[in-house]
Parts: structure tokens; C-alpha cells; sequence
């Protein structure tokens, strides 16, 4: 099922045509009328109204957030503001806030890039549409919404929070699409146990998960507990919010919508490019966007391209879920750690992926990481030495497949902290 | 002669015990023997108990992990040499044990050894074909 066939299984050399046209167009707009971008392309020596091939990409400047701050609120909008109908905000909860803006032509291609999204995981105007992202600054609640009003869905624009009353909502309204981020879904689960309602018996069909990274475990997981297909989605702020990237119903990897959005993969220390399926930080420069262009945006989001053709017809590339971000890669005895390796080995073990949280600690001048996990019928035994034995092995695992020694520590069930928006689940007591 | 015995997985914090113990004792649930292995992080708490069911039920509604495991409960005159000459014996049998506990019945004329064996079916053999008393679950509830 697509919503933009003609668009989403373009033929791979028309696709490049549009994208030039496009990226020609979008650079010779912000050399134009983004003072930020003219003075950078005029240090660098860019002549930015003769683009002459998509090779050209890599001699553009990179866009930091902290470009964002330094300009706020409006200052790398390529439109007046009477053209500007919404400005989302991120937080600021990292430092100062970043403001972006849509016009009327970016909203109405945001509602048909998350439409595609939306089909593509499955969701048709006959389903009943639940939205549990936050409404307001943040992107993913109104992100949502529009795409799934556009594609004719009935939305509940619930927003996040209030556990209980999502619980009744969706049992009373007969909600067949859950949209919110996979932790607060596996928090669901848990307080529909608690509650002695099985969540296999909703009307619950897909699930939508985003806003953090997660793992193929956290899927299975969420699969089988509430009988979903569980897809995969991925936007951000700053480049337009959700819609950026999607799982079709094959569920293995997300198509970038490559007709909006130009893709590239870097080493981050070296900003070249990584080998293709190689491990990297995605960047991204928006080809149509009219109010907020950015070029070479790094998301330090960590990423790595699935090259095989999907079956799903769609000839977009499909990127691998997050595997973390730059900045959340802990360096520990100066190797590099994810914590979503530490997350799958977890789930390797028993199938399923326990609640975790990684501490890390320096002690005598040496970097001591333990990982914290919370106990689970598989996990446990009654025999110390079987118990021994477990614990063992998954030291030995998290070693092998961190390159670096871990203590692993049983903790009751229930007991770690669940989270209703991106977990956190590293603790960096460190003082570097 | 398998007795059910519950295993409950708890941290190695103060209060702990107690907490479990209460839950049982709210819900009328009377323990016949008990013992705990602990290392400095967490234990696991092993319990013989009148009714293994409701005392599951109770302890994983109130969070906690638990699991039920079939151990052997031997019977033996409470009198000087009486666990040596069962130890002997599953000794001389090649038996290798797991962990083991022990309870002295209320008259107080004998007393129950409680096995996990790695075996336990060989165990039951064995400790049959040497004469010893081996308690069904019903039998150690009414002690």
C-alpha cells in the first residue's frame, strides 16, 4: 500500500534528477535569503546558483544544532514570517531552545510524508488512530496528526500522560493504531497486567513507535503483548518532525523519503562517508522545505544503510533503526559503547528484553560500567550456582559484544524507573 | 514425593525478609521451613509453605519474581547421626546436591531434610531403596 506511489517507487534515476533540481533549488534559496548560509557559502568560496551535480553536496557546510540556538528564534527561516502558519519548538531542556517553521505548502507535505508512513505500516482511513505523543512545541503530536487526518484515519488526539485513561480510551473508543514511543507502550502493557486486562484482547492492530531508539527485542516484545504489528518511525525537529523515515509492513529498516529529504552517512570523526552498511551519523539536507531549509543537518543520530532492495516495491533506501546517538556513545576504556548493544544482547538471552539501566562509574582512574537488570521468571532459578551460571553468561555475552568487562546486577522486578518519554537509561556518574 | 517448594528472588536489602513474610502471614499463609542464599547483591529465598498456589499468587501480584521447584523432603529421627546417615548415603549413591535445609517437626522426635538434587529422579530411587522416609507435600502441610 502507498500513498505517493508515484513518488515512493520512482525509478532510482529520476529520483536523482528530482533531488538535483531540488537541492539546486533549495541551496540558491538559503544563499539567498538565509544570511547564516550566504556568509557560509561565501567563506567557503560556494557558488550557489550553479550546482552542478549531487556530488556537489559534500562541499556545502554542515548544520549544527548549536547553529539553531545561535539564531534563534527566527533567524534561519528562509520566508518572511506573514508566510510562517506554525513554529515548533524542541525543549531547551539541553541548552538553549530551537524554534522552526513551516509555511502552508510544509505543513501540507508533512501531513503527506507522515500519510506515507502511515501507510505504509498499514494504517487505512478505516482505522481508529490513537495519539499519544505530546501535543504543543514538540513535533510528534501534531506531526501525527495531520498525516493521519490527511490519510482519512479517525485520530484521538489523546496526546501523552494519564496511563489509566489511555488504557479506557482505547478500550472503549476501539482504537485499531497506537501512535507513542516504545517504552511508554511497554509501560502500557505493564499497567494493563497490573489491571488484569490482557492487552492481546484490544482492537489494537499497529503500533507506531518513535521519538527514541529502540530495539528489534522491545518489538517482538510489544508484537506478541499486544497482538500489533509494531513499525518503526523517525523524524526530528529540526529537519521536519516525524515523516522523515518510516518501516513499510516488511519491517526491517525505515525508507527515508529520499524525494524530501537527501541522506548522507558519515564517519563522525572523519565526516567522510562510511562504506555502505556501515555504522555512521546520519545527516540530512531538506530538498522542499520552504519556511526552515537546512543543509547538511547533523542529527548525530547513529544509523547504517540496509542496501538490499526492499520487497515492498518502495525504492527509497531504508536506513537500520537508531542505534543510538553520537553523544549518548559512552566511551569506556576508550572503547566506543552503544547502549542498544547492551540492549540486544539482553534480549538474545531469553527473547525478551528486560527493563536495564547502565551505570557507569570511574573508580581508581578506571571506567567500570555495570548494568543493572531487572530479574524475570526465565532469568531466575532457585539453585545459586544456576543462578551464578546466568549471571555469568550474561557478562560474558555484554563482553564479547562490547569489547569491554561489565558487572551485571539483578534488581527486583518493576523496580527500575519506567519512562513515559525518551528513556533514559544510562547514568554517567563520571566526572571527566 | 516431590514437595513443591516456592523460590522467591529478593535484594539484598534491609526490610526485605520481613516484607515477604508479611504478605505471607496477611494472607494466611503459614511457612513450614525456609532458608535463603545470598550472595552481597541479592538472595534467593526458598520457602515450604501450606499453599504453594495462593503464596505465588500473593508474592507476584506484589511484584516480586517467583518460581516453584520440586525438592525431596526426608524424613529422619531427630537424634545424633540422623542427617549424617542420609548424607552417607546419597554420598555412597553418587547423588549430587544442590542445596539443602532443615526443620525440626513440632512433637520434635524427627526431622525433615529438605534436598534439591541435580537428579532428583535418581534421588528418589536411591533414597527409597535405602529405607528412607521420603514426606508428600500434604503430609509436611499437616506437621
Amino acid at each position: 500500500m502507498y500513498w505517493q506511489q508515484e513518488y515512493e517507487c520512482m525509478p532510482r534515476e529520476e529520483l536523482a534528477k528530482l533531488q538535483l533540481a531540488r537541492l539546486q533549488n533549495t541551496v540558491s534559496r538559503v544563499g539567498n535569503h538565509v544570511p547564516f548560509y550566504r556568509t557560509k557559502f561565501k567563506e567557503m568560496g560556494i557558488d550557489f546558483e550553479n550546482l552542478k551535480s549531487l556530488d556537489d553536496l559534500k562541499r556545502l557546510p554542515f548544520t549544527y544544532k548549536q547553529d539553531l540556538r545561535d539564531n534563534y528564534p527566527y533567524g534561519l527561516f528562509a520566508v518572511p514570517l506573514r508566510e510562517v502558519v506554525r513554529v515548533h519548538s524542541s525543549s531547551g531542556t539541553t541548552g538553549q531552545a530551537t524554534v522552526v517553521g513551516y509555511s502552508r505548502n510544509d505543513i501540507q507535505m508533512w501531513s503527506d510524508l507522515v500519510a506515507r508512513v502511515l501507510c505504509g505500516a498499514g494504517v487505512t482511513a478505516d482505522d481508529v488512530i490513537q495519539i499519544a505523543f505530546g501535543y504543543g512545541l514538540f513535533t510528534g503530536g501534531f506531526g501525527l496528526h495531520y498525516g493521519a487526518e490527511r490519510l482519512g484515519a479517525s485520530v484521538i488526539p489523546i496526546s501523552a500522560g494519564n496511563t489509566k485513561r489511555q488504557i479506557q480510551i482505547m478500550r472503549d473508543f476501539k482504537t485499531t493504531a497506537l501512535v507513542c514511543t516504545p517504552s511508554y507502550a511497554l509501560k502500557m502493557v505493564d499497567v494493563m497486567m497490573d489491571a488484569g486486562i490482557n492487552p492481546n484482547g484490544l482492537s489494537l492492530k499497529y503500533g507506531l513507535f518513535g521519538a527514541e531508539p529502540w530495539s528489534e527485542g522491545m518489538r517482538q516484545e510489544l508484537n506478541e503483548k499486544l497482538g500489533i504489528r509494531a513499525s518503526d518511525n523517525y523524524g526530528l525537529s529540526e529537519i521536519m518532525g516525524p515523516g522523515v523515515a518510516g518501516e513499510c509492513h516488511v519491517c526491517h529498516g525505515l525508507h527515508i523519503n529520499e524525494d524530501h529529504f537527501l541522506y548522507e552517512i558519515l564517519d563522525p570523526e572523519t565526516l567522510e562517508p562510511v562504506k555502505p552498511g556501515e555504522v555512521g551519523e546520519l545527516v540530512i539536507t531538506t530538498l522542499t522545505k520552504e519556511a526552515f531549509p537546512v543543509i547538511r543537518y547533523r542529527t548525530r543520530d547513529l544509523t547504517r544503510l540496509i542496501p538490499e532492495p526492499c520487497p515492498c516495491g518502495r525504492t527509497f533506501d531504508r536506513l537500520h533503526r537508531m542505534l543510538g546517538r553520537t553523544d549518548d556513545m559512552l566511551i569506556i576504556k576508550g572503547v566506543n559503547v552503544f547502549p542498544m548493544q547492551i540492549e540486544s544482547v539482553l534480549c538474545e538471552i531469553k527473547g525478551t528484553a528486560p527493563h536495564y539501566r547502565i551505570i557507569v562509574d570511574r573508580e581508581n582512574h578506571e571506567d567500570k560500567i555495570t548494568v543493572m537488570v531487572e530479574v524475570f521468571n526465565e532469568i531466575f532459578f532457585d539453585a545459586m550456582k544456576r543462578q551464578e551460571e546466568m549471571i555469568n553468561t550474561i557478562k560474558r555475552k555484554l563482553a564479547s559484544e562490547l569489547g569491554v568487562g561489565v558487572s551485571v546486577k539483578l534488581v527486583e522486578e518493576k523496580t527500575l524507573e519506567r519512562f513515559e518519554g525518551k528513556g533514559a537509561r544510562v547514568i554517567d556518574n563520571r566526572k571527566l | 514425593m516431590r514437595v513443591e517448594q516456592i523460590a522467591v528472588f529478593m535484594e539484598n536489602k534491609s526490610g526485605k525478609l520481613a516484607e515477604i513474610t508479611s504478605i505471607l502471614a496477611e494472607n494466611n499463609i503459614n511457612i513450614r521451613a525456609l532458608s535463603v542464599a545470598d550472595t552481597a547483591d541479592f538472595g534467593i529465598l526458598r520457602l515450604i509453605v501450606d499453599d504453594v498456589e495462593k503464596a505465588k499468587k500473593v508474592l507476584k501480584s506484589e511484584g516480586f519474581t517467583v518460581g516453584i521447584t520440586n525438592v525431596l523432603a526426608v524424613e529422619v529421627p531427630d537424634k545424633t547421626g540422623g542427617l549424617a546417615s542420609v548424607l552417607k548415603a546419597i554420598n555412597n549413591e553418587g547423588l549430587n546436591v544442590e542445596y539443602m535445609y532443615a526443620f525440626v517437626n513440632k512433637t520434635g522426635e524427627n526431622a525433615v531434610l529438605i534436598f534439591r538434587f541435580e537428579d532428583m529422579d535418581k534421588a528418589i530411587d536411591s533414597l527409597q531403596k535405602e529405607g528412607f522416609t521420603l514426606l508428600s507435600s500434604k503430609v509436611i502441610c499437616s506437621l
